[in-house]
């Protein structure tokens, strides 16, 4: 079943005038998604990609510019302010860090108790019981009630925003970006922790980061993004071992790894290359273009559009068409 | 043997001043650097490396900080013992930094052009300090990291330039004079991946061309896997792990390098690790004994009693663990 | 899992222990400096010397309408220790009783002027970039626009001389610097991640500005009414230098600065012990301040 259905999703941020007009940072340019209940759909990206406006849009920071979004056959496609009280219960989200995330003014019990008074309507010892539930989940022992976000560790302030995501007993949590901030070995624990307390409750997860050693153990689906559009989408497994757009290419070649066998799956020839441009000055044609090895004759000029390869399995690449994995009248040099 | 290192720290101690006592941060740290290697210092957050890096070149923080015991020999002679002159001339000629964070190396109110010039002259003998001299100099830098446009950039601020042009100016900054010694703090680590990789192959390409001995310093693995020669693994204020890349990898000894190994996600898949249980000690209390016996899974009586020393298991491994050396 | 048990024994327990390792905390960071200490000494001895005045000072009806015109200028001496004024009046025992007034005024003022700053502040900031932002910002701008003393002169004037009064119009000068002071703190705070979160899941708007948002705002705000109690202080002395606030016979440290300086320099006591108060007082709460700032500094463990 289908839990979110983004169509076509579109959020603009107006930066400035010049005499042709509003000038526009495109962050959200045309995203199609769906995510299925109980799956963990993970959105890749760089800095600039719009991945977090995304997640924003979605939980309702911001009201998007254009397109649909419905989640469990509500449309949500307006700001939080206008949203009613039973779509924010299901809908939770955990930010990247964790100390600006919690108030250093409170302590954890009124941190994760706000979630639990407002949506479960629970007050007093069934409040405390249910704070120490929580916390025990999380695998934090009872006592961190009275402490304060600032005395406890990186990942601890993590397992506590994720227990404060918990308590109104969501069905989608969208993460963004939850364990860039943290040492690997605390993220090792943080992670097993949320595909564990995936399974418990049967959650939903839109996991972002730019991490792609994490994602491949994290999702079933992943989405990759580039300045506002979607680049290509497939299954975990089918997208490390397949990769079919050059963004992705050149991403997963890049990722710093630490075995043979990884070094064997990247993709060779796919140096990065060029600076990452602003999303307000997106070049014409494929986004991509001004980067991408592959570049043919009609990349500067046409957008192209997303096609389905195999089952499940997404481009937008003029490289590509319907069903076939190569395209033969994309006119380059180079060979993939 | 010794009289080929570059860089040998000794037993180095350093604690901080709080409220309730010291922070004893490094415990006894041993490392060497000899010249032309590239090595890499790998460790979380919390286990010092920081501490480490501003302990060489002496830019603690005052008063808290106090070195309280050891030696930083840097071409034979004590860092620590040097004073202010000759302090100066090992900063500006002898080793240079790249700061982990390229927008905060950076004054935001000076050009480009002026905080280069600055760095170049001081590493410059008096005579050939001349205008003219100083500008070739720093076009060519900054042609080697791969910058066009070289006079331009000259006169842009650092807020008019993207994360990655930045981080190669602090790269070139460490290349306008020959120095013995670079050290590398998380470079690339504020930038995207693609970015990162960019840079990492510049510096690897830098390094190999101009031969310089080159500490990098992370708390990526893949990082360290790729461009240094020997690593370090540092835990808790010590050195726990050293070997060369290779066997680092293939035969991992100590239980936390074993742990932090096992929690670091595949591309190929397979799973992520529940990490390694615990957390990192206080420093006010450290555990006595091994610092890592709390967290061990191999953790023995002799652990909490007596410090372990680093004991030889094959050349240039060198493991600091009561399983691989003098059981009582 | 019995929640009464664990808060009956181990919560209270280790709530207390936090307490006190708090205190310790605050108090270390607050003595690293000493000129701190020694603001709060100075402050101190002013604050218990004002309340205990009655029954500390040599000459406690020198303090009211007293005169005694044989010692009448008499130097600094064994009986009189500051000496004595044009009326015979012991100027160490005035002084004292003065602090009464000079403490009593900052009180007042800050009391009313710092939260209505606050809150209006805080208003300003969570509503940015609405139209009750514009109209409190600007009524504050308005206010800030005029130079402190000729207007706390100004509406000190228009209005009878008297100690009431004068506090009216210093409050008046200083509610504008804490909504400002405010405003910043708030907008900024309304950004952080930990409010998003709460307006996210749909906490009301109460909850956000007096619970998330107000407890973020406060520290420069403390630091801010140390400092300012030594500016008030200041402030009402300039009145009552000019016969605004404090009317005689009470002393107030202005007043006697002012009538003693007409005795200069020859019965030079009179005006030098009382402006040396001030001095003191203004020294100290200073101090103080720099140390109250210390001690909130945000600490990162």
């Amino acid at each position: 079943m289908i839990l979110l259905e983004i169509k076509n999703l579109k959020k603009y941020f107006e930066v400035g005038r010049n005499r042709k007009g509003p000038i526009y940072l495109r962050a959200v340019d045309g995203i199609s998604l769906s995510i299925e209940e109980g799956e963990t759909l993970g959105l890749v990206g760089e800095s600039g990609s719009g991945k977090s406006t995304l997640a924003y849009t979605v939980i309702g920071m911001y009201r998007p510019t254009g397109g649909e979004a419905i989640f469990k056959g509500q449309n949500i496609a307006v700001e939080y302010s206008r949203r009613p009280l039973t779509l924010k219960k299901e809908m939770q989200i955990v930010f990247q860090d964790p100390a600006s995330s919690l108030n250093p003014r409170r302590n954890i019990g009124q941190i994760i108790g706000l979630n639990l008074r407002l949506h479960r309507k629970l007050q007093g010892v069934e409040l405390q019981s249910a704070v120490v539930e929580l916390l025990q989940r999380v695998e934090l022992s009872p006592d961190y009630m009275y402490k304060s976000p600032m005395s406890i560790g990186g990942g601890e302030k993590q397992l506590v925003a994720v227990a404060r995501a918990l308590a109104p007993q969501p069905s989608l949590i969208l993460l963004d970006e939850p364990t860039s901030a943290l040492d690997v070995s605390i993220q090792a624990k943080i992670i097993t922790k949320l595909i564990n307390l995936q399974k418990e409750l049967h959650l939903t997860y839109l996991f972002i980061t730019h991490d792609l050693s994490v994602i491949r153990n994290v999702a079933n689906k992943i989405a990759i993004m580039y300045l506002g559009k979607i680049c290509e989408i497939a299954e975990a497994a089918e997208f490390f071992q397949n990769p079919l757009h050059p963004y992705t290419r050149m991403l997963i070649s890049s990722v710093p790894v630490i075995s043979e066998e990884e070094e064997r799956l990247k993709p060779k020839k796919y140096i990065s290359s060029g600076e990452i441009p602003s999303p307000v000055n997106i070049p014409p044609g494929c986004s991509f273009h001004m980067r991408c090895p592959e570049r043919g004759t009609r990349c500067d000029t046409e957008d192209p559009v997303i096609v389905e390869v195999s089952k499940g399995h997404f481009v937008r690449c003029h490289l590509f068409r319907q069903g076939n994995d190569l395209c033969k009248d994309h006119q380059t040099e180079s060979n993939i | 043997m010794n009289s080929d290192r570059l860089l040998d720290i000794r037993d180095l101690q350093v604690w901080y001043r709080v409220y309730g006592g010291y922070l004893k941060v490094l415990d006894g740290v041993f490392f060497h650097l000899g010249k032309g290697e590239r090595v890499a210092l790998v460790g979380e957050t919390g286990c010092g490396k920081t501490t480490l890096m501003k302990t060489i070149l002496r830019i603690l923080p005052q008063p808290e900080s106090h070195i309280h015991h050891g030696e930083i020999l840097f071409k034979g002679k004590d860092i620590l013992r040097m004073n202010y002159a000759e302090l100066q001339r090992v900063r500006s000629k002898g080793i240079a930094m790249i700061f982990q964070d390229p927008t905060a190396a950076l004054n935001p109110v000076f050009t480009i052009g002026t905080q280069l010039f600055e760095v170049t002259k001081h590493a410059l003998p008096r005579s050939e300090q001349s205008k003219d001299h100083v500008s070739k100099i720093v076009i060519s830098v900054l042609k080697e990291v791969a910058l066009p446009d070289q006079e331009r950039l000259l006169r842009n601020y650092p807020i008019q330039l993207s994360g990655g042009m930045r981080q190669r100016i602090c790269i070139s900054m460490a290349l306008t004079a020959p120095r013995d010694l670079l050290i590398a703090d998380e470079p690339g680590t504020s930038l995207d991946v693609t970015i990162q990789d960019q840079i990492l192959r510049l510096l690897k390409e830098l390094v190999r061309s101009h031969d310089t001995s080159t500490i990098v310093i992370t708390h990526s693995l893949g990082v360290a896997r790729d461009i240094a020669d020997r690593i370090y693994v540092m835990y808790a204020g010590r050195i726990v792990e050293t070997a060369n890349s290779l066997e680092l990898f293939s035969n991992p000894l100590h239980p936390y390098t074993v742990g932090l190994l096992r929690s670091v996600p595949k591309i190929t898949g397979g799973g992520i690790a529940s990490g390694i249980p615990g957390h990192i000690p206080d420093y006010l209390n450290p555990p006595t004994g091994c610092r890592f016996h709390p967290r061990c899974p191999s953790r023995m009586d002799v652990c909490s009693q007596k410090k372990p020393g680093m004991y030889h298991v094959s050349p240039n491994h060198f493991v600091s663990c009561f399983l691989y050396g003098e059981k009582p | 899992m019995n929640i009464e048990s664990l808060k009956t024994n181990s919560i209270v327990v280790f709530q207390r222990v936090k307490f006190l390792e708090r205190i310790g905390k605050l108090w270390y960071k607050f003595s690293r400096n000493k000129l701190s200490v020694v603001g709060l000494i100075l402050v101190l001895l002013v604050v218990f010397s004002a309340i205990l005045a009655p029954w500390i000072v040599p000459y406690p009806q020198h303090a009211g309408a007293f005169v005694d015109f044989d010692n009448g200028f008499s130097p600094p001496s064994g009986r009189y220790l500051f000496g004595t004024d044009a009326f015979g009046r012991d100027v160490l025992s005035r002084i004292i009783f003065a602090f009464r007034g000079a403490l009593l005024m900052p009180v007042v003022v800050l009391g009313i002027a710092v939260p209505i700053g606050v809150f209006l502040g805080m208003f300003a900031g969570y509503f940015k970039n609405t139209r009750i932002d514009t109209l409190i910002m600007r009524m504050t701008d308005i206010f800030l626009g005029l130079p402190p003393l000729i207007l706390a002169l100004a509406i000190a004037s228009v209005l009878e001389p008297n100690m009431t009064n004068s506090m009216i119009a210093v409050t008046m000068v200083y509610w504008p610097w804490y909504c400002r002071l405010t405003y910043g703190m708030a907008s900024s705070v309304h950004n952080e991640y930990f409010v998003i979160a709460s307006e996210l899941t749909g906490a009301s708007r109460f909850h956000i500005l007096f619970r998330e948002m107000l407890p973020n705002c406060l520290s420069p705000v403390f630091t801010k009414m140390a400092l300012d109690v030594g500016w008030v202080i200041l402030l009402s002395a300039s009145l009552s230098f000019v016969g605004l606030g404090e009317q005689p016979p009470t002393p107030a440290l202005g007043q006697m600065v002012s009538d003693g300086s007409k005795y200069l320099p020859e019965q030079w006591w009179v005006a030098i012990f009382p402006a040396l108060a001030i001095v003191l007082v203004i020294l100290g709460f200073n101090l103080l301040g720099d140390g109250i700032r210390d001690m909130l500094e945000i600490r990162s463990d």
